[in-house]
């Protein structure tokens, strides 16, 4: 891969300085704990010098999430023809209802489950334990929502503490409603971020549901699995027509308008197909271990990184495929140049800053570097080292690379490196907003999508140019 | 073939048959009694948890940071949430409790919070408050907080006052009345002066969404020349302008006007049941007249509001508010027509539903399906009481501790016009094929809404253009052709 070219006003020893002086607002405690999370970006180095997936620094007003919300709003809660139920305390099913955006198809209720189901603890399910309301629970369940393929029990942080015993009730209920029930211990306090909440949901997805099931067709040699991608505003949708046009069979998607027993099938196909690495990367390697099973990343933001992607793919198969994929990308070729041609005298030369969650300020830097636009800065939620040492050879040298940045950080960076936009996280809108900084969301695309595939770029141009150009920054300072 | 492949299934389908059968089936009565008869399971509620309330309480002090006791994870979904809500920055802190922290409790993590929440963010108070982890393991708030400011974490005037908000018990509501009590017992210590007043009313909201209804108290008081303390202010926090500079406090009530709250000469709460234990505080320390009055929806709870201020400040109604009240009665026999003998279901927090309640009855509307998804047999007594005033609130149900699943089988056994409540209930709207009109909280799939006052008279005529309009509109959308008029 080429190295980005310099960005204009960029370079390390400006970074450092940066990141020194915003360091030293901060108690020596904190500022000593913080500093390994920052750094200036060294593409050529073969591991990205910044620490992750590290604990929260105290008081710091961090973004991130904790492992139900992994478990709850990322891996479970797209599959769906599962009951999955918010074990514990009202507030965390409540708050991650419906709030990620992974669109499903089915019948509300009926066939698909795009619902809160809770326990609802009160202080006397503390005291006495929850297990025979969690039974009781899962048999009324399973009695008004009859067409569900199973259930999945998220545990939320007081069911840890107070001892509850949810792999037993999993099991016993598991034969007496002869149905998949699965129990995750993603209790919130557990880990450090969201990220756990992935490993432990991948965990009980291995032991629970894979290799249970198998697909009625014989398996052919063009069958695919999607790992990573839960359909954030219809991105499965997107994406999965490309690989068929090319092709391939998709035998099922993980997690996003998933189907579990389709999941529970997976171990079958010939090439898992991985979005999400930071999410999934645990259950290709499962399978491949265990099924022999080859698994590639792949990134379907922005024609290039598409074009890419599909050629990679097309590598593992024969020449059939391969002649597809140049059949596709030719066809796409006209339709993502008139993209570009509208969008692209707007927005060239515009620069912007990424913080997301575990593969997106990497995986769509392709997309907005197709649109003109430079990445200055990005980081991660959630991310682990191997995502850091992914994002180093995508930015340019000196760029500004953060591991959990505190808003206080952030918003010193913005404040300092002037991007022509931010695209981030709910909580970090409305401040960069406020101080007139053009900003996307991009954990939900704002209410937007799909930003994956072809259909999803011309989207996604349209959003940004949106953003960057919107008039309404033109009012910002008042005449008066 | 072994035993372990034999025990692998194939992946089914559900017969389409199976699918209709299922489709029709929730939507009866023996389904809804079914449904009904569920003990354990709790489906798409409508109440959230107390810290959500306690943040929003924290959050209306000038210089305030909120600052959240336990796990990080519960910071950011309480932070999303109001962001999403009010389209604004949420600002919290939270001392990130993880394993370790369950083991060997919380006070290391507090200590190391507090002291980086006050040198980055410079707040002038930090309201603490728990989540279910530091509840769960018995952290002793008192204790720790003190033993910050000994070992000088945090200055030793920094006022840290402290609720602890399990989310295993109440509701939002809930954590809202603790996290506010304990603020204006922090606040006013030692501030009460025999004999003193400040001639100033202190009014609280409530838990209130609706910044909007915050501004629109304040804009009444101001017209009646009612000096005036909001306690909780969120309505600048929560709805502050853009103009290119971000602030991380903007607004709230004043630290000066906190303390001197105790010498007010009145003090009025506008939701009584997010302000039990407040008020009761407050009637044995404050000093001044106390009073809770109903939310003022519609117009004769509007009127029991200035006629209380009325008296308590001895001042008479203004002719801007006689003439606003006038508009409003206009605005209601004018549009009658379009509501009367509707029915009606409303789900949300008691006081809403009691403000919503009073309106509809006097627009002769029914409010046919009233369900709250936690409360008490007080409450219910009380609603009953207020349906008893009209002949139509007769027939009208109350469901407490119902979810919005029950609310489902209620809309599709026994049909009404459109449902009230924030924006959870568009599931059972869309099921139902009926509207849903969002009032309430949370409300995070509409633009504005939370500007809007639904308070007082013109709150009143906001309501009903909302309520009017739409019926109107899906006359215009769905009529045929021989029925589609220039006039409705």
């Amino acid at each position: 891969m080429a190295e980005r070219k310099p960005i204009k006003g960029i370079t390390t020893e400006k970074t450092e300085n940066l990141i020194a002086e915003t360091l030293a607002a901060m108690p020596e405690k904190a500022a000593k704990k913080r500093a390994p999370h920052l750094g200036a970006n060294e593409p050529t180095s073969s591991t990205c010098a910044v620490k992750s997936n590290k604990k929260v620094v105290p008081g710091v007003m961090s973004q991130r999430g904790c492992a139900y919300a992994g478990a709850k709003g990322v891996v479970w809660g797209p599959i769906r023809d599962m009951i999955h139920v918010s074990h514990g305390p009202v507030g965390c099913g409540v708050y991650s209802w419906g709030t990620r955006r992974n669109l499903m198809q089915g019948i509300p209720g009926v066939t698909s489950f795009p619902m809160d189901f809770t326990s609802d603890f009160q202080e006397r399910d503390i005291v006495y334990g929850g297990d025979l309301k969690l039974e009781k629970l899962l048999k009324e369940a399973d009695e008004l929502f009859p067409l569900n393929k199973g259930m999945s029990i998220l545990s939320e942080c007081p069911v840890g503490l107070i001892g509850d015993d949810i792999n037993a009730v999993a099991k016993k209920m598991e034969n007496e409603l002869d149905k998949l029930v699965v129990p995750c211990n993603c209790e919130g306090f557990r880990g450090v971020s969201q990220s756990l909440g992935h490993h432990i949901s991948n965990d009980s997805i291995r032991d629970h549901i894979i290799g249970k099931f198998k697909f009625k067709e014989e398996a052919g040699p063009y069958d695919v699995a999607l790992i990573g991608d839960y359909n954030i505003g219809g991105d499965v949708w997107a994406a999965k027509p490309i690989l068929e046009e090319i092709g391939l069979n998709v035998k099922s998607v993980w997690t996003g308008d998933g189907e579990v027993e389709k999941i529970g099938a997976t171990h079958s196909v010939k090439l898992n197909l991985i979005h999400c690495y930071r999410s999934m990367n645990y259950m290709c390697k499962v399978m491949e271990e265990k099924w022999d099973i080859p698994w590639l990343e792949y990134n379907f933001f922005g024609p290039t990184k598409i074009e890419e992607s599909l050629r990679a793919i097309g590598e593992l198969f024969d020449d059939k495929i391969r002649k597809n994929v140049e059949k596709v990308i030719k066809k796409y070729k006209p339709v993502m140049k008139e993209v570009t041609d509208e969008y692209k005298p707007r927005l060239e030369g515009k620069t912007a800053m990424l913080f997301v969650g575990g593969l997106r300020p990497r995986h769509t830097i392709g997309a907005y570097e197709d649109l003109g636009i430079q990445i200055t800065g990005a980081g991660y939620e959630f991310a682990h080292q191997d995502d850091y040492d992914r994002t180093a050879p995508e930015m340019a040298k000196g760029t500004l690379i953060y591991d959990d940045v505190s808003e206080f950080e952030l918003e010193r960076f913005v404040e300092e490196l002037k991007p022509d936009l931010v695209g981030s996280g709910i909580k970090e809108k409305y401040v960069f907003q406020k101080a007139g900084i053009p900003f996307r969301q991009m954990h939900s695309w704002d209410y937007s999508g799909p930003y994956h595939g072809y259909e999803g770029f011309k989207i996604f141009a349209r959003d940004i140019d949106m953003a960057i150009n919107s008039p309404t920054w033109d009012l910002v300072k008042s005449p008066f | 073939m072994s035993a372990a492949e034999a025990a692998v299934k194939f992946v089914t389908e559900t017969p389409v048959e199976e699918i209709e059968r299922v489709k029709e089936w929730i939507n009866t009565e023996e389904y809804k009694e079914k449904n009904f008869e569920r003990t354990a399971l709790v489906v798409n509620p409508a109440h959230a948890c107390q810290p959500l309330g306690a943040q929003m309480v924290a959050t209306g002090f000038e210089g305030a940071l909120p600052f959240i006791h336990g796990s990080q994870g519960c910071a950011s979904y309480f932070r999303s949430t109001f962001s999403r809500h009010y389209r604004e920055p949420a600002a919290a802190t939270c001392d990130a409790m993880t394993e370790d922290g369950a083991v060997f409790g919380g006070q290391n993590n507090l200590f190391e919070g507090l002291q980086n929440a006050y040198a980055l963010y410079k707040p002038k108070m930090i309201p603490i408050f728990t989540t279910c982890m530091p509840e769960v393991i018995g952290d002793d708030l008192t204790a720790f907080s003190k033993n910050a400011k000994l070992q000088g974490y945090i200055p030793e005037d920094l006022p840290t006052p402290y609720a602890n908000t399990p989310s295993f018990n109440g509701s939002h509501i809930h954590g809202y009345d603790a996290m506010l009590r304990s603020i204006l017992q922090t606040v006013t210590e030692g501030q009460k002066v025999e004999g003193k007043c400040t001639g100033k009313l202190n009014i609280i909201p409530g838990f209130d969404g609706n910044v909007g209804n915050l501004r629109e108290y304040k804009r009444i008081l101001e017209l009646m020349g009612i000096p005036y303390t909001m306690l909780a202010d969120v309505s600048d926090v929560f709805d502050s302008g853009c103009d290119g500079e971000y602030k991380l406090y903007p607004g709230g009530t004043k630290m000066e006007d906190a303390a001197e709250s105790i010498n007010g000469k009145a003090t009025i709460s506008m939701q009584k049941y997010s302000s039990v234990t407040t008020m009761k505080w407050i009637e044995s320390e404050y000093d001044g007249e106390k009073a809770i009055l109903p939310l003022p929806f519609g117009v004769k709870k509007t009127d029991e509001m200035l006629l209380k201020l009325s008296e308590l400040f001895d001042k008479p109604i203004p002719e801007e508010l006689k003439a606003e009240r006038a508009r409003a009665v206009d605005a209601m026999t004018d549009a009658q027509q379009y509501l009367h003998g509707l029915k009606f279901a409303i789900a949300g927090d008691p006081d809403y539903l009691l403000g919503i309640v009073s309106f509809l009855l006097e627009m002769g509307a029914r409010p046919w399906h009233i369900l709250c998804s936690r409360s008490t047999k007080k409450f219910q007594k009380e609603m009953q009481a207020l349906l008893d005033t009209s002949v139509f609130g007769e027939g009208c149900s109350i469901y407490i501790n119902k979810d919005l699943w029950h609310m489902r089988s209620l809309l599709v056994t026994d049909p009404v016009a459109g449902i009230i409540g924030d924006t959870h209930a568009k599931w059972a709207a869309r099921d139902a094929k009926i509207p849903l009109f969002r009032i309430g909280f949370p409300i995070i799939d509409r633009v504005n809404l939370h500007r809007t006052p639904v308070v007082g008279y013109n709150g009143a005529i906001s309501m009903l253009t909302m309520l009017a309009n739409k019926f109107l509109d899906i006359k215009d959308e769905t009529c045929e052709d021989q029925w589609f008029e220039m006039m409705r």
